[in-house]
């Protein structure tokens, strides 16, 4: 028999609200030695929560009950909003720890029955876990998307595409003597579906990578020593986070700093001052840590002479230009502020290319890894005219399907999938 | 007489002989039952033999010494190829079989075999002894005892025959049915289910116009259905194609109402791929036409077998729809077509040596188990044998798996899925389809039937033989051989520097045959089927490769054996659906618990660590 589980839901108290969720079999029969009624399913009503023990008031409280399995983890559950005080949510806890088959849930196990119920595929999983960690607007939105089973819907259509050329294929190859299932015209039928297919999943494959959204979008700001780097670094962020001198080579380290410009995540690195000599160790550890970060920028700040930029994409900045109006690129002052204004406005432009807007979900890494080995399985069909190639490599696009919804996949990737979660959610 | 055994075989029909043959091979004493010997080794419904997916099973049937494969040459009287344009992976051999022929092949292999005994009589009921099968009581109060029972009665149990409001008890037209074993299996509390199946009118072949029909002849070339077949001793046949018309499909739907297909009268479920004509209408009205094989029944019998055409309809609807198709126009029906609705165990019920888990020695086989054709019961059969004898001498058993074989597809298929309608074998449900080729059942199981003890004298050392070949041809092969070689001997391939094995040089396609033979002289004097079988392994050996990955995989979590008094129930969060198949289904490795349907990754790792908690 499966347990019953509770847990807070919410944030750590003390809060406005603390809201405790208990999910399985005896969830109806806890609310009811609570509450002494059960409300009508889905409607919220007022209650005196009592200790069953010995009567004693605990609160008083929204109740809401949800008749399982239509429900978020295809159990019976039920729904306590307390109030948020510390003494409140424990000794509601308490009290429904007394209670026989009842235990206090362990991380992610709420999301792990609605897994395991098929309340919500992988994907879903995933989504739910970035919308829980969200902290800017687009990663809340992107990762809704995620969540709502955007992107599951879409795998869920390519998987029906999908069924239906294999039927096709195993037709011809097991039914080809048959006079309904003429061979030439299937085959061509076979031939422009999986066109089809593999275009829709290259442009799924195109989709925004969900780590660079959830990361931020790395910046980096490079140039010659002492060209302003650090100060600038410290005006996009609002705070001194580098320090700043006017010794050159003070920033001898990379320095990373993330910060919300606009609602978008952002990761500014400070790096050591690019130049042609050799310095000491130290330096020369600086300027190659430099380099590593230039390459793995999406948006590179240069802060240099304009014959050296280090990529063609790159911004080329005139910094300091209360010292010196007259050099090329986008006019700047950290000190006076003139063109910061201009600075973030593009920097927003360019983060906008970079990340799923409004409506867009983004892909995981491993959700990237999967679409690719799917496409690469189209991509290996379309190329075949043997049929029986064919038919085999959509059967290994079947199976990667089933590896990017958790149809089908392995126990540590699921483990390490869960414990990404804060308890109760 | 004698009245013990090691095993018992009920039924002589595809199974039964197959099951009898092999626990004979592997040395236990067996009597075959069966109601009247002369019925032994029928072909109760069509007479080919083989087909897609099916062919694979004769082969392999015939890999492990069994019967049909052999029997099938000795009565073929024609030959074809289907899907001969496609890879050989798909290829399916198929013949038409002389029944008399057939039988008298059978009956001569079962006589020449050792340990076997054709016993005639009634099964009355299994005898059991603290839950144990024990033997069998026939009808007349003889008692045969043996530790192995195996069942392949076929359609005979609770069989119900159905043409248009005819109704008759009994397995095939004019014989009886075991109805007091069918009551006594339902009391067992066995899981029972029915299902359905057709055959059409056999036609007088006198009577038709075959002048005026497309003939189809057979195969020239002269394949047989089993490399120990010595050529194609019978003269060969043509078969020939007529179609329904629009006068066809009107005068059946007319008679739709007298059909007990559509008053309700039968309940069990027939099959999608093989409907019956009424069905066909029904399902797809707006065909113009379905294609009907007119197909001889023997030599010198003047019967044929309208293959397209299974139905229940009365017998004048039945004469009517016939005449009214090109060349049937002054046809007569010998024996009208009918349906028949039988009994079968939820082959669930059963582990991977088909033996029923509830009654240790009792094993069944064939269409009891809920499946269609010759071929795939007598697969079944000659594993349900083999693991009878095994069980009766105390020897391991015998269990194929999925990467084995098309018999280990279809014995997981039956004991982990169920059946829902007759379950017949299909080339789409191997997924490792390329390697399980027809052209390549002895290399595949050849090893396993010598270590199981069931391969006769002859074939072994036809297999031994054949393996020292295929060493040394593999080892030709291996030779190393660089890109600006092949370009001097006549290929145009890319001048990458590669240097290549012979066998890896087969597959690309500016290399031909031709060259590769020339290079390797011993395959090219190899046996024409084993030449074929190396060049099909090197065509498809990439996709094969990456098979091996998912093989060994699959291997792995057959290795994690769940008790068999796991209780599913207990492992927190499993949906009730998911412990309901779990627990008809009784998987005893976790590699089988994942491909029972619904079954998710999440609950196969619930239900890894609740095993290793179990087991620790």
């Amino acid at each position: 028999m499966t347990d019953t589980i509770f847990a807070l839901s919410s944030g750590a108290p003390p809060a406005g609200i603390a809201v405790v969720r208990v999910s399985g079999p005896h969830a109806r029969a806890a609310l009811e030695s609570l509450a002494q009624r059960v409300p009508p399913p889905r409607q919220a009503s007022l209650a005196l929560l009592t200790d069953p023990q010995d009567g004693a008031p605990l609160d008083r409280t929204l109740i809401l009950w949800f008749p399982g399995p239509g429900t978020v983890t295809g159990e019976d559950l039920v729904e306590l909003h307390c109030h948020g005080g510390r003494a409140v949510v424990a000794a509601v806890e308490a009290v429904l720890a007394a209670m026989p088959g009842l235990r206090m849930a362990e991380a992610g196990e709420f999301t792990r029955r609605a897994f395991l119920n098929g309340r919500m595929d992988l994907n879903a999983v995933e989504g739910l876990s970035d919308l829980l960690a969200a902290e800017t607007q687009q990663q809340r939105r992107a990762a809704l998307m995620m969540a709502e089973g955007h992107f599951s819907r879409r795998v869920e259509g390519w998987r029906r595409d999908l069924l239906d050329l294999s039927a096709m294929a195993e037709a011809a190859l097991d039914f080809s003597d048959e006079d309904d299932v003429p061979d030439a015209a299937i085959e061509q039928r076979i031939g422009v579906g999986i066109a089809a297919l593999a275009e829709d999943i290259g442009t799924a494959l195109a989709a925004p990578s969900a780590e660079r959204l959830r990361d931020g979008i790395r910046v980096v700001l490079a140039g010659p020593p002492n060209a302003g780097k650090s100060t600038l670094l410290n005006a996009l962020v609002g705070r001194d986070a580098a320090i700043v001198s006017d010794i050159a080579g003070t920033t001898r380290d990379r320095i990373e700093v993330p910060a919300a410009i606009g609602g978008t995540a952002f990761l500014f690195t400070d790096t050591a001052g690019l130049h042609e000599g050799t310095g000491d160790a130290i330096e020369a550890i600086g300027m190659d840590r430099a380099r590593a970060a230039l390459d793995a920028a999406d948006i590179i700040l240069w802060l240099g002479d304009a014959a050296d930029l280090p990529r063609a994409d790159a911004l080329l900045i005139a910094a300091q230009c209360d010292r010196d109006p007259t050099r090329p690129g986008l006019q700047l002052s950290a000190r006076t502020g003139e063109g910061m204004d201009s600075l973030v406005t593009t920097l927003l432009d360019r983060a906008a290319q970079l990340l799923p807007g409004e409506g867009d979900y983004a892909l995981h890494a491993r959700q990237r890894a999967r679409v690719g080995e799917l496409l690469a399985h189209v991509d290996a069909a379309r190329r075949s005219d043997d049929l029986l190639v064919i038919a085999e490599e959509l059967r290994q696009v079947r199976r990667a399907i089933d590896a990017l919804t958790g149809q089908a996949g392995t126990e540590d990737m699921l483990d390490r999938l869960f414990s990404g979660f804060c308890i109760g959610k | 007489m004698q009245t013990r055994y090691d095993v018992i075989v009920v039924g002589g029909g595809h199974a039964g002989c197959e099951a009898a043959a092999a626990a004979a091979r592997k040395g236990a004493r067996v009597a075959l039952l069966t109601f009247d010997r002369t019925t032994v080794g029928a072909m109760s419904c069509n007479p080919a033999i083989g087909g897609l997916g099916k062919g694979h099973l004769v082969r392999e049937v015939d890999a492990l010494d069994g019967l049909i494969g052999r029997a099938a040459d000795q009565a073929a009287i024609h030959y074809r190829m289907l899907n001969s344009s496609k890879g050989a992976a798909v290829q399916g051999p198929r013949i038409q079989a002389d029944r008399k022929r057939y039988r008298a092949a059978i009956h001569q292999m079962l006589d020449a075999q050792e340990c076997l005994t054709i016993v005639e009589g009634e099964a009355a009921g299994l005898l059991l002894q603290d839950g144990l099968i024990a033997g069998l009581s026939l009808a007349d109060g003889r008692v045969l005892e043996a530790a192995s029972v195996v069942l392949a009665t076929g359609t005979f149990l609770g069989g119900k025959l159905f043409r248009g409001d005819e109704r008759e008890t009994g397995g095939r037209v004019g014989e009886r049915a075991a109805t007091s074993l069918g009551i006594q299996l339902r009391d067992l509390a066995l899981p029972i289910g029915r299902l359905k199946t057709g055959t059409p009118p056999r036609i007088d072949g006198r009577t038709i116009d075959w002048a005026r029909l497309e003939a189809q002849p057979s195969d020239s070339d002269g394949w047989t259905m089993s490399p120990l077949s010595n050529g194609r001793p019978l003269p060969q046949l043509a078969c020939a194609i007529t179609r329904t018309n629009a006068r066809t499909h009107q005068i059946i739907r007319d008679g739709l109402g007298r059909s007990p297909l559509f008053s309700g009268a039968i309940e069990g479920r027939g099959p999608r791929y093989c409907p019956s004509i009424e069905d066909k209408i029904q399902r797809f009205g707006d065909r113009d036409g379905h294609q009907i094989f007119l197909e001889p029944e023997g030599l010198d019998d003047p019967l044929v077998y309208p293959n397209g055409i299974s139905t229940s309809l009365p017998t004048d609807v039945q004469v009517a729809m016939i005449r009214s198709m090109a060349g049937l126009e002054r046809a007569d029906i010998v024996v009208p077509g009918y349906a028949v609705e039988y009994d079968h165990i939820d082959p669930r019920a059963l582990d991977a040596t088909l033996e029923v888990r509830a009654i240790p020695g009792l094993f069944c086989a064939g269409q009891i188990n809920g499946t269609t054709g010759y071929e795939e019961a007598a697969a079944q059969g000659l594993i349900a044998g083999v693991n009878a004898a095994a069980r009766a001498r105390g020897e391991a058993a015998m269990i194929l798996d999925r990467a084995s074989s098309y018999i280990g597809v279809m014995i997981d298929d039956l004991t982990l899925q169920g059946v829902t309608e007759p379950y017949r074998m299909l080339t789409a449900r191997a997924e490792y389809r390329l390697r399980l080729r027809a052209d390549n059942a002895e290399t595949r199981l050849g090893a396993i039937g010598i270590a199981h003890g069931i391969i006769g004298p002859v074939r072994y050392a036809r297999l031994a033989e054949r393996d020292a070949l295929r060493a040394e041809i593999e080892t030709e092969l291996a030779q190393p051989i660089g890109a600006t070689t092949m370009a001097r001997a006549g290929a145009s391939v890319r001048q990458d520097g590669i240097r290549r094995s012979l066998f890896e040089w087969a597959r690309f396609p500016e290399v031909d045959r031709a060259l590769i033979l020339s290079l390797a002289p011993r395959l090219a004097a190899a046996p024409a089927n084993l030449r074929a079988e190396i060049l099909e392994d090197a065509h498809y050996a990439p996709y094969l490769h990456r098979q091996d990955a998912e093989i060994a995989d699959l291997r792995r979590n057959e290795r994690v054996f769940i008790p068999a008094d796991f209780d599913f129930a207990s492992i927190g969060g499993l949906s009730t659906e998911m412990i309901e198949r779990l627990d008809a289904a009784r998987p005893d490795t976790l590699a089988a618990a994942g491909r029972i349907r619904g079954v998710t990754p999440a609950a196969l790792a619930a239900i890894l660590v609740h095993v290793r908690k179990v087991a620790a």
